[in-house]
């Protein structure tokens, strides 16, 4: 009983916030007087959302396409990286230099690049989402094989247990926590990637949408594009926020018993 | 034939039953050049099979480095180790080991994380997909009845206090009928009932299966009523100052640990330990040592 109490209480904080959040933008518009052209309010953007819908559904299919596509691939990639730098330590302290290098780049600047290698369109979005999720799943996932208990590690050892048989009974499972902490931060940065790719070099995609809405001064409809990739990051979080659970609860359990 | 099967008299099968595990002039050295430090200085010791042997001394004087020897988690920097009557690594014993820190894994339960090791030991290993719901399970739960954990299989370990959990963990290092059991201060964390209790369940589990333990201790009153030898160290760089036959009548139990014989013995080992710890490495070998 105590529960359901504490989860209204959680929730209904966090939703009357999102709703304050907007009455307030509402009424300032409005009390303000500021253009739609400048800040559009949210009624207006949910306007444009509805009347312009049947010309966003295909940018919307596109993005969360290229942005599944590359985060699916980045998720297999960084997954494989973390487990190779965090089981060897041969591989961490070779291959982290590099891999911090490479995260420090900007991505952004990684873009025109990939145009010139395979021209405008949906591939530079796929690899710059990719490329932008890897990182971040690689580091998780290789604390969480390297902080492996070494007192378990011994008795592992003592058993005769092959590599194979640590990390697939051992590190892996202990790993899962980590790494799914890895994938709400990465799905969200993998959408940053595909908008930014499809801003600069694409003809589809919420991000071209928001740059041509932008240009033809259809502040409403760049906005309403905005709306669209939140709502999808949202979801998406949500989604990987329940698998974890599903997936992880035993490194949650305690903390649910303490709350009952 | 074991010594042990008789549950009377002399304690020690040491002089029947084969040598198990032997150093030669085994020594470790940890690290290299200036910052090497020898953990262990040359040591030769032997255990015969089913025999009991506790190891004590100082802190650092690397107990656990003799028991990682054996378990062939670390070679030896010079001289040999062998067991089974083969140089570590050539022949497959199994072994089972317990630390102080019980290491179950969270996202097993209690009878999964005890049957981790049938999962990985051949020959149940090869077995593992066909018995895990048949003879492994009830093979566990029979396992988890002895140490009293009875009921207990399906909780996980968040769920069970420390000493329960050892008793999972002692399980754990039991289930795939090891040749050769490695404890390290398995009962260093628990209460003084909890250990007692569990010194008991240990003897029992000792006296009914053949197998040969090694247990690094701190506590002089646990070597005496569990081992039948207990080899006392100096401190770094270790050496085995003395070795101690403990003759004492099995089964024994905690009223004899009050007895003057006992008290005696336990008397001498710290005096033993505490003379280490003075750093001079020199003991006066109390009379009546073995
Ligand atoms: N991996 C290591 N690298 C360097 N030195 C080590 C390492 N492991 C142990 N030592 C050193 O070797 C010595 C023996 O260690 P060991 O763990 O065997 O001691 P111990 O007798 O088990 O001590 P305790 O009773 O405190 O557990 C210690 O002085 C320690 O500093
Ligand atoms: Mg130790």
């Amino acid at each position: 009983m105590e529960r359901v109490v504490e989860v209204i209480r959680e929730k209904g904080a966090s939703t009357a916030l999102i709703i304050g959040f907007f009455v307030f933008w509402e009424l300032f518009c409005l009390m303000a007087n500021i253009s739609d052209i400048l800040l559009p309010r949210p009624t207006q953007i949910i306007a444009a959302l509805i009347k312009f819908w049947p010309a966003i559904w295909p940018h919307t299919y596109q993005t969360l396409y290229t942005t599944l596509v590359g985060f699916s691939i980045g998720v297999v990639i960084g997954l494989l990286l973390g487990i190779l730098i965090g089981s060897s330590k041969l591989a961490y302290d070779t291959a982290y230099p590099l891999l911090v290098g490479f995260s420090s780049i900007p991505k952004v600047a990684v873009v025109p690049i990939f145009v010139l290698w395979y021209g405008a369109g949906t591939v530079p979005a796929i690899l710059t989402a990719m490329i932008i999720c890897i990182f971040p799943i690689v580091v998780n996932v290789a604390t969480g094989i390297a902080t492996v208990e070494p007192e378990l590690e011994d008795v592992m050892k003592t058993l005769k247990a092959s590599k194979l048989d640590i990390l697939w009974n051992v590190s892996l499972p202990r790993s899962m926590p980590y790494f799914f902490a890895a994938l709400k931060v990465a799905i969200t940065l993998a959408f940053v990637g595909s908008v930014v790719a499809e801003t600069v070099a694409s003809n589809r995609g919420i991000g071209n949408m928001m740059m041509i809405a932008s240009s033809s001064f259809n502040v409403p409809l760049v906005f309403a594009g905005l709306f669209v990739l939140a709502g999808l990051g949202v979801a998406l979080y949500v989604l990987f926020s329940l698998i974890e659970y599903r997936v992880t609860g035993w490194a949650h359990r305690k903390t649910d018993l303490a709350a009952t | 034939m074991n010594a042990h099967d008789g549950q009377t008299g002399s304690a020690s099968p040491g002089a029947l039953a084969p040598t198990f595990i032997e150093f030669e002039n085994a020594s470790i050295t940890y690290g290299r050049g200036e910052r090497a430090v020898q953990a262990l200085a040359p040591t030769s010791l032997k255990v015969s099979e089913g025999d009991f042997v506790a190891l004590v001394g100082p802190s650092g004087c690397g107990k656990s480095t003799i028991l990682k020897m054996v378990g062939e988690l670390l070679k030896p920097s010079s001289g040999h180790v062998f067991v089974s009557g083969r140089e570590i690594g050539a022949k497959a014993i199994r072994i089972g080991m317990a630390y102080q820190n019980p290491t179950l894994l969270p996202w097993l339960n209690i009878r999964d994380n005890v049957m981790l090791p049938l999962k990985i030991v051949p020959p149940f290993r090869q077995e593992f997909r066909s018995k895990r719901k048949g003879e492994f399970r009830d093979r566990v739960d029979a396992l988890l009845t002895q140490v009293g954990l009875a009921g207990f299989g399906e909780k996980y370990p968040f769920q069970l206090s420390g000493g329960m959990m050892q008793r999972a963990n002692l399980c754990r290092a039991l289930v795939h009928d090891p040749d050769l059991l490695l404890l390290d201060e398995p009962f260093g964390a628990l209460d003084q009932f909890t250990r007692e209790e569990l010194w008991a369940i240990m003897q029992d589990l000792w006296l009914s299966k053949k197998l040969t333990v090694l247990l690094v201790t701190h506590d002089l009153r646990e070597a005496a009523y569990l081992a039948n030898r207990i080899c006392v160290m100096s401190s770094r760089p270790g050496r085995i100052l003395d070795d101690q036959i403990v003759d004492l009548k099995r089964p024994r139990n905690i009223d004899m640990t009050f007895q003057p014989d006992f008290v005696a013995l336990n008397q001498r080992l710290r005096a033993m330990i505490v003379g280490a710890r003075g750093g001079t490495g020199i003991v006066n070998h109390a009379p009546g040592t073995a």
